[in-house]
């Protein structure tokens, strides 16, 4: 299975959206195998199907104020904050050709996570019924994806930068009273995003060629 | 009359709820396009309707939770 990479680099939530959809369709009628989409975000809050509006900690306005976009969007999952310290990943995968399994699929991500992180010196783990990576009781990754024609969309997201964390105050994370962390924050040092981009890309390369036949 | 049921969505998924109709009762509908979003942890699955027709009755309104193999709709086939 032929996997194509579409790097968008800094980009505003709504441009890497179109670009999920517009992937998604060529997936579904078979144009393209699969892809992953890697890019950083603009400052932006989005709220998941499972989303309370007491998962916003302020009112829209000034949530907004603080330069910071919100949209509903189609994902599992509740709110959470995308920014420019963080690499999100939004593989756009056929499961019919993997496994049609959700969970599998929502477990997958998380190893991919977790071992993409111990490449990095950084011991990860998952929580039973808490989906995503953590470290201690701190986020470091937030996974919520979305499946059509068992085409997978949206993704995950890997705090690296320690100077994007203060815009998770806005919200609770996933409606929970959570702390997140990030890498930089965990290892002491710089860590540049390539470092992360390069070992996850290898790790989603190793899951495609285990499972296809 | 075709039953639209929910299918499994992997092992260890004993239900999910329904998080979106993309269709009212009594609108007609396409196969294979959206007809009703679930979700599961922290997944939607958009499931396609099975056949083109009109949607005549909703058995599972949003919020609901739904086991695998229940009957979420009835469709009157054209």
């Amino acid at each position: 299975m032929e996997l194509k990479i579409i790097d968008l680099g800094l980009v505003d939530y709504l441009e890497a959206w179109n670009m999920q959809k517009d992937t998604l369709a060529k997936v579904i009628s078979n144009e393209l195998d699969s892809a992953l989409i890697l890019c950083r975000h603009y400052p932006v809050i989005t709220l998941g199907r499972g989303a309370a509006q007491e998962s916003l900690r302020f009112n829209n306005e000034w949530i907004r104020a603080q330069g910071v976009k919100l949209y509903n969007i189609e994902r599992g999952g509740d709110a959470t904050y995308h920014g420019p310290g963080q690499l999100t990943v939004y593989p756009v995968l056929n499961l019919g050709y993997l496994k049609k399994d959700i969970h599998w699929f929502l477990r997958e991500l998380e190893s991919l996570v977790i071992s993409s992180l111990a490449d990095l010196n950084l011991r990860v783990s998952r929580v039973d019924g808490f989906t995503g990576a953590w470290i201690g009781n701190q986020k470091i990754a937030s996974i919520g994806i979305a499946i059509k024609h068992w085409v997978t969309y949206h993704g995950l997201s890997i705090n690296i930068k320690r100077n994007d964390l203060v815009n998770f105050d806005l919200i609770k994370p996933c409606g929970m009273d959570i702390k997140v962390t990030s890498i930089e924050e965990e290892l002491g040092r710089k860590v540049e995003i390539a470092e992360v981009k390069l070992s996850l890309l290898e790790r989603f390369n190793e899951l495609l060629r285990r499972m296809s036949w | 009359m075709v039953k639209v049921i929910l299918p499994e969505l992997g092992e260890g998924i004993a239900k999910a709820t329904v998080s979106y109709w993309f269709s009212k009762a009594g609108e007609r509908v396409k196969e294979k396009e959206d007809l009703v979003e679930l979700t599961t942890d922290k997944a939607t699955f958009n499931l396609p309707s099975p056949c083109s027709g009109v949607l005549s009755e909703i058995i599972h309104a949003e919020g609901d939770s739904v086991e695998v193999g229940q009957e979420l709709a009835v469709i009157n086939e054209e």
